[in-house]
């Protein structure tokens, strides 16, 4: 190979560079943007623990709309035995009506695009 | 002490097994629990079905009520031309309702009349048999109901529907909507929409909502398998024609002619 030295230097050089954000988060123990869920509401709990809502949101979503849709089911029993209607608009929004401060915030952040919004409404001022 | 290939390879077995036995119990233990149930208000129907009185129908003197309340509370778009247009449930004449009804010399009426027209319910759809995602399905109460969800806008269906029923959105229906009813979501562009018997007001108790807004009671809703249910009483004592009936769709509107 001719010119070794400067390839493999050039190589180092573009692998360190272009790593460089996952080294600095590295050293500074923080990532440097975190997206900021703005919460509103004053319930405890959402339909189910925090934790599973946090990572599950879009699967339960999913079952929601086919079961409502396709089986006529729309009464949710949560894990805790409560009963929720299964609704994007009416429960979900209820407690978070700032679509641009809670769901946009980490669907930004992860860029996805969810297209939920192309047919469901959102209340008014939050589009 | 010897450790044999033979050991080995049950020692290996056992643990595999072992690891797999895990994710086989969750799988089986998952299915206990039942989240989700229907809404306790829910009509208990199990065959809707539409009776139409056009001798009661004021539509001939300009009356749109059943019209502009379905398509308010839907949020259907009216584009302002009848090559786009999007509609559930409208007024058409005779010969384009009933093609079939063959005599010749007929009650004076019935050909000025317009009748109201809206999807059929059919117990034998053509537009779920050709849709290619099932996104158009027939429910077990027999209504053909649209989830718009799994529409890919390839319009099979409405090249299937005998009667016209299925309208397709070439535009963003959005910005077309006169009055936005935050309720019940919009269509996107790209979906094939049509009457779904108002499901959404069956599941909290409500009858359709053309129904409801009908002064005149030419509209008449109710379940067929039911005996004493309004619409058998009216099938029983008055003669009504379905449209198209040749097709073999066994449509579930029938017009008291």
């Amino acid at each position: 190979m001719y010119d070794a030295g400067k390839i493999l230097t050039g190589l180092i050089v573009f692998v360190v560079l272009i790593t460089s954000p996952i080294w600095y988060n590295m050293a500074s123990g923080k990532a440097s943007t975190v997206p900021k869920p703005e919460i509103v509401t004053q319930e405890k709990q959402c339909i189910e623990p925090t934790a599973f809502m946090r990572t599950n949101h879009m699967n339960l979503l999913n079952t929601w709309r086919n079961t409502v849709v396709r089986q006529d089911q729309r009464v949710y029993i949560a894990a805790d035995g409560k009963q929720y209607d299964m609704s994007l608009t009416i429960t979900c929004l209820k407690c978070h009506p700032n679509k641009t401060q809670f769901c946009d915030q980490c669907h930004t952040y992860e860029a996805v695009s969810p297209t939920c919004w192309q047919c469901h409404n959102v209340p008014e001022g939050n589009r | 002490m010897k450790f044999s290939k033979r050991d080995f390879l049950k020692i290996t077995g056992l643990t595999i097994l072992g690891i797999g036995i895990k994710p086989a119990i969750n799988l089986f233990a998952q299915n206990e629990h039942q989240p989700v149930s229907p809404a306790p208000e829910t009509l208990a129907g199990k065959r809707w079905a539409m009776l139409v009185n056009p001798k009661a129908c004021t539509a001939a003197n300009g009356c749109v009520d059943c019209i502009v309340a379905c398509h308010r509370i839907h949020n259907v778009p009216d584009f302002g031309n009848p090559k786009d247009e999007v509609k559930w449930i409208w007024t058409e004449h005779y010969q384009n309702v009933f093609p079939g009804q063959e005599n010749e010399y007929l009650e004076e009426d019935l050909k000025a009349r317009p009748f109201i027209t809206l999807c059929n319910h059919c117990d034998n759809p053509p537009c779920v048999r050709v849709c290619p995602t099932k996104a158009t399905f027939r429910r077990e109460d027999g209504i053909v109901m649209m989830d718009m969800h799994r529409c890919i806008g390839c319009r099979f269906c409405m090249a299937a529907c005998p009667y016209g029923s299925r309208s397709f959105n070439w535009l963003d229906p959005r910005s077309h909507i006169k009055q936005l009813n935050p309720d019940y979501p919009t269509r996107m562009k790209g979906v094939v929409e049509k009457c779904t018997f108002c499901e959404e007001r069956l599941a909290k108790g409500l009858i359709p909502a053309c129904v409801e807004a009908c002064k005149e009671k030419a509209l008449i809703f109710g379940n067929l398998k039911d005996p004493n249910s309004e619409v058998r009483q009216l099938l029983r004592s008055h003669f009504t024609i379905r449209r198209k009936p040749e097709l073999g769709t066994l449509p579930q509107v029938y017009y008291m002619v």
